[in-house]
């Protein structure tokens, strides 16, 4: 029984199994909700899959037709893109789940087959070993990414999804100029091979730039944040989770992959990490005040993002001397922030739908009318403050424990700022929302499955905070981040 | 407006000047992965060396790509399409140009597909025929007939895509590796695929061009 | 300097050129073109490389590539092209709103 299961090929039905669930949605529109749903429970139980079989078997390793790197093309699953896996069907299992009782009919019978085609484009890009397969993947999540953006039609979100296209357009050409001076300076597109052949030459530097600033412009990473609060601000509410919680991650990865297999082991890269350190710092910052500044509801959540990208990027500079520490902290926070992000933009959609607006001192009464949503909010609020118990204060632990016993007081500064700044805006909305009205609202109701999303992903943001000992090992395993040890 | 100019163009001049250091400094001669290519060429099934690695060797990104071209049109059907001019009655120059080319055109993409297993050609080719002869007959008012715009056009719209992940998994259950063709079905296998990619490539960047998602009959 | 780096060249300089008009210009025909050039000027590199073969065949991978780079970059065109015309019905102008805080 065993063995059956750890020889079902859980990672290819993590990609074929959304890719269909999209066509019958996209063939049967009736039973799109039926079709989505499933899939989504289909991908949380193969990724389950995968990880028992990754912690018996070790790497996944798949070569797609046969054929093998160089000529085709691999796919591979160790612990960093198991984890990404997990925050992937765990949020889009949420979203799902919110988005049955969202959308109206006319607009579910666009976004299901989207959605799960997006829900592909995320597997198919963690699982993947080859840059230019990436490339591929990453339109295809861009693409979906944009048109969902764009659902609600307002003229808000019309603007949103052009600026975002763009954007994330730019970022495609110029990472795919990267993989061709790449693939012709070093005669492959597979990581791993790149990674034993690549020589610190003229066109690996201008592949190291062109890759870093088109991913930098996908994961929204100040200054190159501009087009994101728009887009993640007008999305409809569980789109914007999505987009906050993995469709930034998803590039951040890839960058994450290629610096630590390809670049980093050979390019003389302290200007690079000191760079990214303070973009990072920038990003913390301007993202946090920004969020303290807003009156709308998803604006703040939306500059909270950008201020939490950031923090992935304080350990760059970290990792030279405490990369187990520093890369643990990064995997901690992207997993954390995916949960808690996604659960606070449903909680935002359904004051949204609640009452009819989202202006921040709008927000009466909401504890009393929708205890669930307001208990989703808080509890996301806490792990992106970085509290405990919640998976945000492991991975700012671990941040700050990288930072001092470095004496790099500067981040630990940081850090700490970054998280008053947070509890700032956090408290801000909460404090309307336990205030009397004055004026009774029309008030329309919130479908239960959309609170229970909410609340149910908030949960899991903080139970990742008991779970630093399992998680960590899981991430450990295939060594992704060139230690061979890992903490517990 | 003007003083952004001024900043931008030294910075856009510094690139290009790296950029092109960067390229010239790549070895004179590579070869890349001409040499594998032509040594499994003989397993792959065709003897066109773009269309070996098209289908065969990184047929994974092909059945990402068309699932991309899919989704172009769903988020350009999510978005209310773009509402083409109706031209009932097409002027004499359209006239006779339409009559004229689309048997070409249908006849020129049925020969691009068959001669893209040893010469260059093939199902992307074929089918942006086909899509270009989609738009002229879209361009003298012609519509597809209401029964078949709603369901049938989906599963022809999917076929291609719907096709390349189902022989994709029974490879797998078959060969043990996703998309594995067996040597000996390599050739039939890739003609198949590539002949339902055609169609739904076709119909796709057809679909693209006309406007709105055809509602079904039971929808309000 | 063999004719394929003069080519590559080529394609680097319109990829400058399409960033260049990408951030310049306002109207969104304008920019949803300059991507398309800077999409060209990356196949035309592609391409061009994959000439050094030295004998008679080129490298046929890149092509491949390239293949599949049109046939995304045609996909993302459409959906630009269509997202445009709605951004123009709903406020009037192609063009992207100036970034104000509301």
């Amino acid at each position: 029984m065993e063995t059956v299961l750890t020889d079902i090929p859980w990672a290819l039905i993590l990609i074929l199994l959304p890719l269909g669930g999209g066509m019958l949605c996209f063939l049967w529109p009736r039973m799109a909700r039926v079709f989505g749903l499933i899939t989504a429970a289909g991908v949380m139980l193969s990724v389950v899959g995968l990880g028992w079989q990754l912690l018996k078997n070790g790497v996944y390793h798949h070569q797609v037709g046969g054929w093998g790197a160089p000529l085709g093309i691999d796919l591979y699953a160790d612990g960093l893109s198991l984890l990404m896996l997990i925050a992937t069907a765990l949020v889009g299992f949420g979203v799902s789940l919110y988005s049955i009782g969202y959308f109206k009919p006319e607009k579910a019978i666009h976004f299901w087959p989207i959605w799960l085609f997006l829900l592909a484009a995320l597997n198919a890009l963690f699982l993947s070993a080859d840059i230019f397969n990436l490339y591929v993947t990453l339109e295809m999540m861009g693409l979906a990414a944009v048109s969902l953006t764009a659902l609600t039609g307002s003229r808000e979100a019309l603007s949103g999804a052009m600026r975002y296209l763009l954007a994330t357009l730019l970022g495609s050409l110029a990472y795919l100029l990267g993989v061709a001076l790449l693939y012709h300076g070093f005669g492959t597109v597979d990581i791993a091979l790149l990674g034993q052949r690549v020589e610190a030459t003229p066109y690996l530097w201008a592949a190291l730039g062109l890759i870093s600033a088109g991913l930098l412009l996908k994961t929204a990473l100040f200054p190159l944040h501009f087009w994101l609060p728009p887009a993640h601000a007008s999305a409809p509410a569980p789109v914007s989770g999505v987009l906050s919680a993995l469709v930034v991650k998803a590039s951040f990865y890839i960058l994450l992959r290629l610096w630590l297999e390809i670049f980093e082991p050979i390019v003389d890269g302290e200007g690079i990490e000191t760079l990214f350190g303070l973009l990072g710092v920038a990003a913390i910052l301007y993202g946090s005040v920004q969020a303290l500044r807003q009156t709308r509801l998803k604006l703040l959540i939306a500059y909270s993002t950008v201020a939490q990208i950031g923090y992935l990027f304080l350990a760059f500079p970290l990792a030279a001397a405490a990369g187990v520490t520093a890369w643990s902290a990064v995997a901690y926070l992207a997993i954390s922030h995916a949960l808690a992000k996604a659960a606070m933009f449903m909680a935002a959609g359904n004051l949204l739908q609640f009452g009819g607006h989202d202006r921040i001192t709008g927000l009466d009464r909401v504890v009393q009318r929708l205890p669930l949503t307001a208990g989703a909010f808080a509890l996301a609020g806490v792990s992106i403050m970085g509290l405990p118990p919640s998976g945000g204060f492991i991975g700012k632990w671990l941040l700050l424990e990288a930072a001092l016993t470095q004496g790099r007081w500067d981040l630990v500064g940081v850090i700490i700022l970054g998280g008053l700044l947070a509890a700032g805006y956090i408290f801000k909305v909460l404090g309307h929302t336990f205030t009397q009205a004055e004026v009774t609202h029309q008030s329309t109701e919130v479908p239960a499955g959309m609170e229970w999303a909410a609340l149910l992903l908030a949960v899991g943001a903080i139970l990742l905070g008991f779970l630093a000992a399992p998680l960590l090992m899981l991430v450990g395993i295939g060594d992704p981040f060139g230690i061979s040890e890992i903490r517990s | 407006m003007e003083k952004r100019h001024w900043l931008l163009l030294p910075l856009l001049l510094t690139l290009t000047a790296g950029l092109g250091y960067a390229v010239l400094s790549l070895p004179e001669h590579a070869e890349g992965l001409q040499h594998m290519v032509s040594n499994k060429m003989e397993t792959s099934g065709v003897s066109n060396p773009v269309t070996a690695v098209l289908l065969n060797f990184r047929g994974y990104d092909t059945l990402l790509e068309m699932v991309v071209l899919l989704l172009a049109l769903l988020g350009v059907w999510s978005l209310g399409g773009a509402a083409l001019h109706h031209e009932t009655m097409p002027g004499p120059i359209l006239d006779t140009l339409v009559r004229l080319l689309i048997p070409v055109l249908i006849l020129v993409a049925a020969y691009l597909l068959w001669v893209g297993a040893h010469a260059p050609g093939g199902a992307f080719q074929a089918g942006s025929l086909l899509g270009a002869a989609g738009v002229l007959l879209l361009l003298t008012g012609w519509r597809l007939r209401a029964g078949l715009a709603a369901l049938p056009l989906r599963l022809m719209l999917v076929a291609g895509p719907g096709l390349f992940v189902a022989v994709a998994a029974l490879l797998y259950l078959v060969e043990g590796q996703l998309l594995a063709y067996p040597p000996a079905q390599a050739a039939i296998l890739i003609l198949l695929l590539e002949t339902v990619a055609m169609l739904s490539i076709g119909a796709t960047l057809a679909a693209l061009f006309s406007g709105e998602r055809p509602q079904d009959k039971e929808s309000k | 300097m063999s004719p394929a780096f003069s080519y590559a060249l080529v394609g680097v300089g319109l990829f400058s050129i399409g960033l260049y008009a990408l951030i310049v210009h306002a109207h969104l025909l304008r920019k949803i073109l300059a991507i398309n050039i800077m999409g060209s000027g990356v196949f035309l590199l592609l391409i061009a490389l994959a000439k050094r073969t030295g004998d008679a065949q080129p490298d046929a991978v890149p092509h491949a590539m390239v293949i599949t780079g049109i046939v995304v970059a045609v996909s993302a065109t459409a959906l630009a092209l269509t997202l445009m015309l709605k951004v123009a019905a709903a406020t009037g102008r192609a063009e992207l709103p100036k970034e104000e805080q509301e």
